[in-house]
C-alpha cells in the first residue's frame, strides 16, 4: 500500500511539475519583472478572491449545517432522491446554474416577478448565491456522511439520559460536524477562489476579479507566462498555508468510533423541531431545487438536437467514467496511506492532493501542451489529457470523502485482517469494498459529477471530434442556439442524475 | 490499466478512415467555425470537390487561443492554414514570423476598408452593435454617446475585454470614438452596465433571458433571429459615430509542404463556393460575392454611417495599456 | 421490581416473547447464544425497542411507552459509553444533567463517583488516552451519579482480560449491594453469571428456556440446549 500511496503521490507531483515548469521556463525566456507583478490591481485581485471565497464559505457551510442535521434527523419520501440531486450543482457547468440562478433571483426571474421588485443580485450577492449554490448541497452530504457514521449507543445514550434537541446537538451532532468542518470549509474555499465564470458573469464587472481570471488573462490573452506563473505562485502561496492548516486542524481529531450500519434515533421529537426542521428542509430544497426546476422547465420544450447529443453523452460518459476512475485509483491508495500513517502524512498527502486544484488548469494545460509538442505530439493525446486534468480536480472530493471512513476502517480491520493474511485484491474485494461500499460510491458519484459538469479542461483540449455535453451546451449557446442549448442542458442534468444515482446504489 | 484506458480511448477516438493517397491540408480554426452548423463542413465538401486532397480542420477554442497555440508550436506546427484570426490579433500573428505572403488577388473582396496586409486575407467581417430588445426598450440609443449618458436603470451586458472578442470590440470602438476620454465615458457608462461576462454567451444568453434589454453583439445578430426563428424582436441600434469592424482573416504557414495547396484554398476563399456559407452559418457579412444575393434578412441590417478600425499595429501596441486604463475605469 | 407480561417483539424473522419478573434488589445473570434475543430483552426494559405487544412495569409502573429518559433505568453497552470529545468529568456529569449545569453538591457527587471507580486522577483526560477497563468505569461512574434504581448491563466487560473483568465485575457487585440495585447483566461468560449472578435465566430464540438460582441452573441443566450451549 505504501508503495502504490507513493507511486499515487509522485504522479500527481508529475502532473503538476509538467504544467508548472515548461510555463516557468517560458517565463524565463521572457524575463521576470516582480515589478510588473505586485500592482495595485494584483492587490485588488487578491484582497477580493480572498473576501469573495471566505464569505462564500461561510455562507455555505453555515448553511450546510442545519441541512445536513435536518437530512440526518429525518426519513420522508423522497430522501434518496433529494441526496442524489444534492451532486447536481456540482455536475452542472457554471454557465448553466447560472442561467438557472437568474432565472430566479434575476431582475427578469421569477422571485421578481413574485415579489414586483427588480432584484439586482449582480455583484457580491450573486457570486455567494451561486457560489451556495454550488458548494451547500456539496457540504451537507459531507456532514451527512459523518452524521450517519454515529454509534447507535451513543443514540441510546442521550435517550437514557434524557438528551433533550439541545444537549443532543451539543455533545453528539455538533462534534461530529465539527470535525468534518476543516477539510469541507478548505474545499469550498479553494472551489471557490478558483470560481471563474460565476465571478465574472455574476460579479457585476471587473471589480470582481478573482486570481483565476487574472492568470487566464494573462497566459491566454497576453501570452506572457511569466506573469502567468508568478500569478500562479501567489495563488499557490495564498491557498496552500490556508490548506496546511486545516489539514492541521483535521488531523488533530482522530477519533471518529466505528463504521456501522445507520443507527436508530431516538431523537426528542416535538411539535416544534418538526416545524423547524420542515422549515429548514423547505428552504433548502426551494434554495438547490428551483434554479433545477427553471433549468428543465427552460429545456423540456426546446429542440433537442439529438444526434449531437447522443455523440456528446457517449463522450461525456466515456471521459467522465474515465477520470472517476483515475480519480478512484489515485485517491484509493492515498486514502489508506493517511489512515495508517502519521499526523504529518496525513497533512502532506491532503495538501499534495488538493495542489492540482490550486494550479490554474490554464497554467496545467499549456505546460501539458508544452510537453506534449517536445515528445512529437502523439495522436490522441487530448481525451487522455482532459481524463487526467478531471481526476485531478476530482481527486481532493474523494480522499475527503474516502480517508475518514478508511482510516475507521483500518482501525477495525488492520488487526484481523493481518492475522488472517488477507491484504490486496482479496481484502480489497471481501473487506474494504463491502465494507466501504457507501463512501466509495459517494466519492464514485461527487468525482463523476465534477468531471461530467466540467468546461474547463475540455474548453482546454477539446475540439470539434472530442466534445463533452458541456461543450455541446457551450457551443450552441455561442452561436445563437439557446433553445437548443437549454435542451442539451436538460439531458445533461438527467443524465448525471441517472449516473450519480446508479453510483451510490452500488454498494 | 491505464494502458488499457490508453487502448480504450485510441480505440474510440481513431481517427476517420485515412486517405493518405490525398495531400491533406491541415486548417486551425475557431471550434465554432467547424461545428455541424458551422460554415466548415460546407466548405471542405466545396474545396474537396475540386481540389484533389483531404481537409484536416483543428478546432481551437476561439481566436486567441489559436494564435497561443501557434506561440506554443512555432515552427513545428502541423498548420497548413490558420482561419479565424482577426485585425486585433494579425500583428502579433505576422510578429511570430511563422506566416507567408497570401498571394491572392484581392480584387474580389468586398469588405469596407481598403486592405493591404500582404500576410493576412479577410474571408468575413462583422460590426459590434448594440442589439436591444423591441419589447422592451422602445426608444433605444442612437450613439455611442446616448449609450453612455442615457439612463442608468436601462441596462447593457457587455463582455470582457480580458476575455473575449467582442469585449475587446466595445473596448476598441469606446476609445476610437473618445480618444483620451475613454476612461471618463466608461466611468459614465458604468451604472448602465448589469455585468461584463466572460464570454458572448454569457453576455447574449442573460439578454435572451431577459435580464436586461441590452447587450453587445453584432450588426448581423438579428438577422439570425429573422431567418432561423423569424422574428424581429432583436434589432440592432445604429450609433450615429459609426460601428467598430471585425475583419476575420486567415494566412499560410510558411514552411508549410502543402504551400500551393494553401495558396490555393487562400484563393477559394473568396469565391463563392467558400463565401457563400458564411451569411447563415457563421451569421458575418461575407467578404466577397457569393453567388446568390444575401438573404432579405441581411438587407435589413443596420448599415454603418461609418467604419472604426484601429490599424492592427496600434492594438498590438496599445491593448494592455487600454485594458488597464478599462479595469481602472471600471473598478473604481 | 421489573416485570415483563407477554411481551413480543419482532426482529427480522424472530418472534421473541418474554414473560419474566425481577425481584427488587435481585442480580439477574442473562446467558444464552448470539442472536437469541438477550440484547433485546435489556433494549425493551431500557426503552430502546418498543414491544409489538405486552406490557413492561418496573417499580410497579407501566413504562411501556415510556421514552428512556424517563425511566428508572441506567444501561452500560459494551462499548461507546462515552462522547470521546468530552473529558472523563464531563462524561460522568452528562449523567447528572445534559445542559452540565451543576450545583456543589453534583460536583462533589461527580467527584465522589469518580474516587469509587478509581478514576479521580483521570478527570480531565479524554477518553481516547485511557485503557479499555478504565473506559468501562466511566459508565461506572456515570450509572453511580445517575443513581437509578435499575441497572442493565449488555455485555459491559466482554472485551477485557479475565483478571480486568474480575475486578470489575465485583465493582459492580459492590454498586449492586450496597445500592440496592436491581441488576440485569448480559454475559458470554457463564463464570460471570455464576460469580455475581443471584438468578440465571437462559434465552434461546427469543424465548427465556430457563430461569433459576444460580447454581441451581449450572447444575442441574435440564435442559439439552444449555446443557449445549454451556458444553456439559
Amino acid at each position: 500500500m505504501r508503495l502504490s500511496a507513493s507511486l499515487s503521490f509522485s504522479l500527481i507531483l508529475v502532473a503538476i511539475g509538467a504544467g508548472l515548469v515548461p510555463v516557468i521556463a517560458i517565463g524565463f525566456g521572457q524575463g521576470y519583472e516582480l515589478s510588473r507583478l505586485f500592482d495595485a490591481y494584483f492587490f485588488r485581485v487578491v484582497t477580493f478572491t480572498i473576501v469573495q471565497a471566505t464569505l462564500s464559505t461561510v455562507f455555505s457551510v453555515l448553511f450546510a449545517i442545519p441541512v445536513a442535521r435536518t437530512l440526518a434527523r429525518r426519513q420522508f419520501p423522497g430522501r434518496g432522491l433529494v441526496l442524489r440531486l444534492f451532486a447536481l450543482p456540482l455536475a452542472l457547468p457554471a454557465i448553466v446554474a447560472i442561467l438557472g440562478i437568474v432565472e430566479i433571483y434575476g431582475r427578469s426571474g421569477w422571485l421578481s416577478r413574485l415579489t414586483a421588485l427588480e432584484l439586482d443580485i449582480y455583484g457580491l450577492a450573486g457570486i455567494l448565491i451561486a457560489h451556495v449554490f454550488f458548494n451547500m448541497p456539496l457540504a451537507a452530504r459531507m456532514m451527512l456522511v459523518r452524521l450517519d457514521q454515529i454509534a447507535p449507543e451513543s443514540f441510546r445514550l442521550s435517550a437514557q439520559l434524557g438528551f433533550g434537541a439541545g444537549a443532543f446537538w451539543r455533545f453528539i451532532e455538533w462534534p461530529a460536524i465539527r470535525e468534518t468542518l476543516p477539510g469541507i470549509a478548505s474545499l469550498v474555499f479553494l472551489l471557490c477562489a478558483a470560481s471563474f465564470a460565476t465571478v465574472l458573469t455574476l460579479g457585476g464587472g471587473p471589480q470582481a476579479t478573482t486570481l483565476e481570471v487574472a492568470i487566464y488573462q494573462a497566459l491566454r490573452y497576453d501570452f506572457d507566462p511569466a506573469r502567468a506563473s508568478l500569478l500562479s505562485m501567489a495563488q499557490l502561496a495564498l491557498c496552500v498555508p490556508l490548506v496546511a492548516l486545516t489539514a492541521a486542524a483535521a488531523g488533530r481529531l482522530q477519533h471518529a468510533p466505528a463504521l456501522r450500519a445507520k443507527a436508530r434515533r431516538f431523537a426528542t421529537d416535538t411539535a416544534f423541531s418538526r416545524l423547524a426542521d420542515g422549515g429548514i428542509l423547505a428552504v433548502a430544497l426551494a434554495f438547490v431545487f428551483l434554479p433545477l426546476i427553471a433549468l428543465v422547465l427552460a429545456g423540456i420544450g426546446a429542440p433537442f438536437a439529438w444526434s449531437a447529443i447522443a455523440g456528446a453523452m457517449i463522450t461525456s460518459l466515456f471521459l467522465a467514467g474515465g477520470a472517476m476512475l483515475l480519480s478512484l485509483l489515485l485517491a484509493w491508495p492515498l486514502a489508506n496511506a493517511a489512515a495508517r500513517g502519521s499526523p504529518l502524512l496525513t497533512r502532506l498527502l491532503s495538501t499534495a492532493a488538493l495542489l492540482a486544484f490550486i494550479v490554474p488548469p490554464a497554467v496545467l494545460a499549456t505546460g501539458w501542451f508544452v510537453l506534449a509538442l517536445k515528445a512529437g505530439d502523439p495522436p490522441h493525446l487530448a481525451p487522455l489529457l482532459v481524463i487526467v486534468m478531471n481526476a485531478l480536480m476530482a481527486l481532493p472530493f474523494g480522499l475527503s470523502v474516502l480517508t475518514p471512513a478508511v482510516s475507521q476502517s483500518a482501525a477495525r480491520h488492520d488487526r484481523l485482517c493481518a492475522g488472517l493474511g488477507l491484504s490486496g485484491f482479496a481484502r480489497l474485494r471481501l473487506i474494504d469494498l463491502p465494507v466501504l461500499a457507501r463512501p466509495l460510491g459517494l466519492a464514485a458519484a461527487l468525482s463523476f459529477a465534477i468531471s461530467l459538469g466540467d468546461l474547463t479542461a475540455i474548453t482546454l483540449f477539446g475540439s470539434q471530434d472530442l466534445t463533452t455535453l458541456p461543450a455541446l451546451v457551450y457551443r450552441q449557446m455561442g452561436s445563437y442556439r439557446l433553445d437548443a442549448a437549454a435542451g442539451s442542458a436538460l439531458v445533461l442534468a438527467v443524465f448525471s442524475t441517472a449516473i450519480i444515482a446508479m453510483a451510490e446504489r452500488w454498494r | 490499466m491505464k494502458k488499457l484506458l490508453f487502448t480504450l480511448i485510441a480505440l474510440a477516438f481513431a481517427a476517420a478512415p485515412s486517405t493518405a493517397q490525398q495531400p491533406k491540408l491541415t486548417i486551425y480554426t475557431y471550434e465554432s467555425f467547424v461545428s455541424e452548423w458551422g460554415p466548415g463542413p460546407k466548405i471542405e465538401a466545396a474545396f474537396e470537390a475540386t481540389c484533389g486532397c483531404d481537409i484536416e480542420w483543428v478546432g481551437i477554442a476561439d481566436g486567441v487561443a489559436l494564435l497561443n497555440r501557434l506561440k506554443l508550436e512555432g515552427k513545428g506546427t502541423k498548420a497548413d492554414i490558420v482561419l479565424g484570426l482577426d485585425t486585433n490579433l494579425t500583428a502579433e500573428a505576422a510578429a511570430t514570423g511563422l506566416f507567408a505572403p497570401h498571394d491572392a488577388a484581392t480584387t474580389p473582396m468586398t469588405v469596407p476598408v481598403s486592405w493591404s496586409d500582404p500576410i493576412f486575407l479577410p474571408y468575413d467581417y462583422g460590426y459590434f452593435a448594440v442589439v436591444y430588445d423591441t419589447q422592451v426598450l422602445k426608444d433605444p440609443p442612437k450613439s455611442l454617446a446616448e449609450l453612455v449618458d442615457g439612463d442608468p436603470n436601462q441596462k447593457i451586458v457587455i463582455q470582457d475585454p480580458r476575455s473575449s472578442t467582442p469585449g475587446l470590440g466595445l473596448l476598441l470602438w469606446m476609445k476610437a470614438v473618445y480618444g483620451d476620454k475613454a476612461a471618463e465615458a466608461w466611468t459614465k457608462l458604468k451604472p448602465r452596465i448589469l455585468t461584463v461576462t466572460p464570454g458572448w454567451s454569457e453576455a447574449y444568453g442573460l439578454f435572451t433571458k431577459g435580464e436586461a434589454p441590452m447587450v453587445l453583439s453584432y450588426t448581423t445578430s438579428p438577422a439570425y433571429h429573422m431567418v432561423a426563428e423569424n422574428t424581429e424582436r432583436y434589432q440592432a441600434a445604429s450609433f450615429s459615430e459609426g460601428h467598430y469592424l471585425q475583419v476575420e482573416v486567415a494566412g499560410r504557414i510558411a514552411d508549410s509542404p502543402n504551400a500551393e495547396l494553401a495558396k490555393k484554398f487562400l484563393a477559394f476563399m473568396l469565391t463563392p463556393g467558400f463565401q457563400d456559407t458564411i451569411p447563415e452559418n457563421n451569421w458575418m457579412f461575407p467578404a466577397a460575392a457569393t453567388s446568390t444575393p444575401l438573404p432579405e434578412a441581411f438587407g435589413k441590417l443596420v448599415q454603418p454611417v461609418k467604419t472604426l478600425l484601429f490599424s492592427p499595429e496600434e492594438v498590438a501596441g496599445k491593448r494592455r495599456e487600454w485594458i488597464d486604463e478599462w479595469l481602472a475605469a471600471m473598478a473604481r | 421490581m421489573i416485570r415483563l407480561d407477554h411481551v413480543t417483539f419482532h426482529y427480522e424473522d424472530l418472534r421473541m416473547e418474554f414473560d419474566v419478573a425481577v425481584a427488587k434488589g435481585e442480580f439477574l445473570g442473562i446467558i444464552g447464544p448470539s442472536g437469541s434475543g438477550k440484547s433485546t430483552l435489556l433494549n425493551l426494559i431500557a426503552g430502546f425497542e418498543s414491544p409489538a405487544a405486552g406490557h413492561i412495569f418496573i417499580a410497579n409502573r407501566e413504562v411501556t411507552a415510556s421514552p428512556p429518559a424517563k425511566r428508572p433505568v441506567t444501561m452500560i453497552f459494551q462499548d461507546n459509553n462515552s462522547f470521546a470529545h468530552l473529558d472523563v468529568w464531563t462524561n460522568v456529569a452528562l449523567g447528572l444533567s445534559p445542559s452540565l449545569k451543576l450545583d456543589a453538591d453534583q460536583r462533589a457527587l461527580i467527584n465522589s463517583a469518580l474516587a469509587a471507580t478509581g478514576l479521580e486522577a483521570y478527570a480531565r483526560r479524554k477518553p481516547g488516552e485511557l485503557s479499555g477497563g478504565e473506559r468501562q468505569r466511566i459508565a461506572i461512574a456515570r450509572a453511580l451519579v445517575r443513581d437509578q434504581p435499575v441497572l442493565l448491563l449488555d455485555e459491559p466487560f466482554t472485551a477485557l482480560g479475565p483478571k480486568l473483568r474480575q475486578d470489575m465485575l465485583d465493582l459492580v457487585v459492590a454498586l449492586h449491594k450496597s445500592r440496592g440495585l436491581t441488576t440485569l447483566m448480559v454475559s458470554h461468560h457463564p463464570e460471570d453469571a455464576r460469580r455475581a449472578a443471584d438468578r440465571t435465566a437462559f434465552i434461546a430464540n427469543g424465548r427465556i428456556l430457563a430461569i433459576a438460582p444460580t447454581a441451581e441452573l449450572f447444575a442441574a441443566a435440564r435442559d439439552p440446549e444449555i446443557t449445549e450451549y454451556l458444553g456439559l
